[in-house]
């Protein structure tokens, strides 16, 4: 038999979590949450995920980094915005969940394997690199790096469909200023450090 | 005379043209004059936001100084555009502690940016500034009979809540009755349709669109008109998924509520995009032409 915890111990938590989630842009009012909900049943996606919003927040207040920054949560918001405007005590919810997935990135905690983050990273970098998104291209780059054959397959008929009704580009847009977007941007972020 | 520096987003250019193609003619017809922003960039729409927080600053910051200096505000047709932009112009001016050391060293780097460009979308500008009265002394052809259900997902009216209510926003059914048609009192209208998830993960994709259609025929309408290229999008490529799911066929047309309005403008049907619809429209167009009974 494998001995398992099925409780975290309070050594186990950490302490710094909160402070570490409140430096960060709209995270500043987490700790007033009370708990009540509100964010839970307004998110469309919450039925879907493997912590809600409220036990998100509960988990934050509680030093439950690990479980945090590893669960699916953050990549299942829709960034609808529901919670945030509902929030009682005006949390920034969904900022909440948008800081939570750059530290996810950050400390390589997120789930890698998951379509989503991998699609937002491709896409960032596509767009950084180019100064505008080619969404045929991001496309098929998210099947190839999900080795997701299947999905492609099933893409073909709706693909055609967009192409016949010219909504499909096959070109791989871009800026005429490229060059000056990328030294921009690696200025700024060593600027910045 | 309205003038604006027009912002199109990356969507409008591509899966979204019809959206374009009916918006540019419908403001000039109302007298809102618009200049494409030079070399503008994509604003990273909830990617970027969700990998890098500086380089989404960023590059919204370089779009913002650009028309900064043409002097005029932003038009931003897209929902995600309109928000990226607007949430960078926020943080770039709150005057905290990241933001300032953000703005000196976009400045080091020949991005001057000093905060006076405010960011507006189509139906704000249609709605708050136009003005329905106005509208309505343009209309030629008059929508009679349509039963238009107006959504507005998420990002145009959520969080800022700055020209309508974030739960049940009303502009766009305005917008739709001064051209004739019938608003229906669409209950979902600012429901999530799953924005980038949906393409990715077709279980809460088809789910959160089949919501938002089932209520749509449920109050039988004839149409669905967005103001947003994904929303669009998404309501619109979901629903053979939805037919073979959950057996249920609701063929909805998805427009722009630019379409309608060029239609009722009386700019003509070639112009504006309709052959580009993946819906059939013909029941629509039957509908439009008996004056709302389908014989």
């Amino acid at each position: 038999m494998k001995f398992q915890e099925n409780v975290k111990f309070e050594e186990d938590l950490d302490k710094d979590f909160l402070e570490e989630i409140k430096d960060r842009s709209g995270c500043e009012e987490i700790d007033r949450c009370i708990q009540c909900g509100t964010c839970s049943s307004s998110c469309p996606m919450s039925v879907y995920m493997d912590y809600t919003p409220r036990k998100i927040m509960y988990m934050i207040k509680n030093g439950f980094k690990e479980e945090t920054l590893h669960s699916f949560t953050p990549w299942l918001c829709a960034s609808c915005y529901s919670c945030q405007v509902r929030c009682p005590v005006q949390i920034k919810i969904t900022d909440v969940m948008y800081a939570l997935k750059r530290m996810a990135i950050e400390e390589k905690a997120y789930p890698s394997r998951f379509s989503i983050p991998i699609m937002d990273k491709e896409m960032h970098k596509i767009l950084t690199e180019n100064g505008r998104s080619s969404e045929l291209w991001l496309m098929l780059k998210l099947y190839l790096k999900t080795r997701n054959l299947g999905g492609m397959i099933k893409m073909a008929p709706l693909g055609l469909s967009l192409m016949k009704t010219g909504r499909m580009g096959l070109k791989k847009e871009s800026i005429k200023n490229k060059k000056q977007l990328r030294s921009l941007l690696k200025s700024v972020k060593e600027g910045t450090k | 005379m309205k003038n604006y520096t027009y912002y199109p987003g990356c969507s409008i250019q591509t899966s979204s043209k019809h959206y374009e193609e009916s918006l540019l003619p419908v403001l000039k017809e109302m007298g809102v004059e618009l200049e494409e922003m030079e070399d503008w960039n994509c604003c990273g729409a909830t990617a970027s936001l969700s990998v890098d927080e500086t380089a989404s600053a960023t590059i919204n910051a370089r779009n913002l100084s650009i028309a900064e200096k043409s002097g005029k505000d932003i038009l931003a047709p897209c929902a995600a555009c309109y928000l990226s932009l607007k949430k960078a112009n926020q943080f770039l001016k709150e005057e905290s502690e990241k933001s300032t050391a953000l703005v000196e060293e976009l400045k080091k780097n020949g991005i001057e940016y000093t905060g006076k460009v405010r960011i507006k979308h189509p139906l704000e500008v249609l709605s708050q500034e136009i003005g329905l009265d106005a509208l309505k002394d343009k209309v030629q052809r008059k929508l009679t009979g349509l039963n238009v259900a107006s959504y507005y997902g998420c990002q145009v009216v959520r969080p800022y809540l700055e020209f309508d209510d974030p739960d049940y926003p009303h502009s766009m059914d305005d917008l739709m009755s001064a051209l004739g048609a019938t608003p229906v009192d669409y209950g979902a209208k600012t429901r999530c349709c799953g924005g980038s998830l949906t393409a990715n993960l077709e279980e809460p994709g088809a789910r959160l669109n089949y919501i938002l259609l089932k209520e749509a025929q449920r109050k039988e309408a004839d149409v669905i008109v967005t103001l947003c290229p994904l929303c669009h999008f998404n309501l619109e490529t979901t629903q053979k998924k939805i037919a073979k799911k959950y057996n249920q066929d609701f063929n909805i047309p998805i427009l722009f509520f630019s379409q309608l309005m060029g239609l009722a403008l009386g700019i003509p049907k070639k112009k504006l995009g309709f052959s580009r619809s993946l819906i059939p429209l013909k029941a629509m167009w039957e509908k439009l032409e008996n004056g709302g009974t389908n014989e």
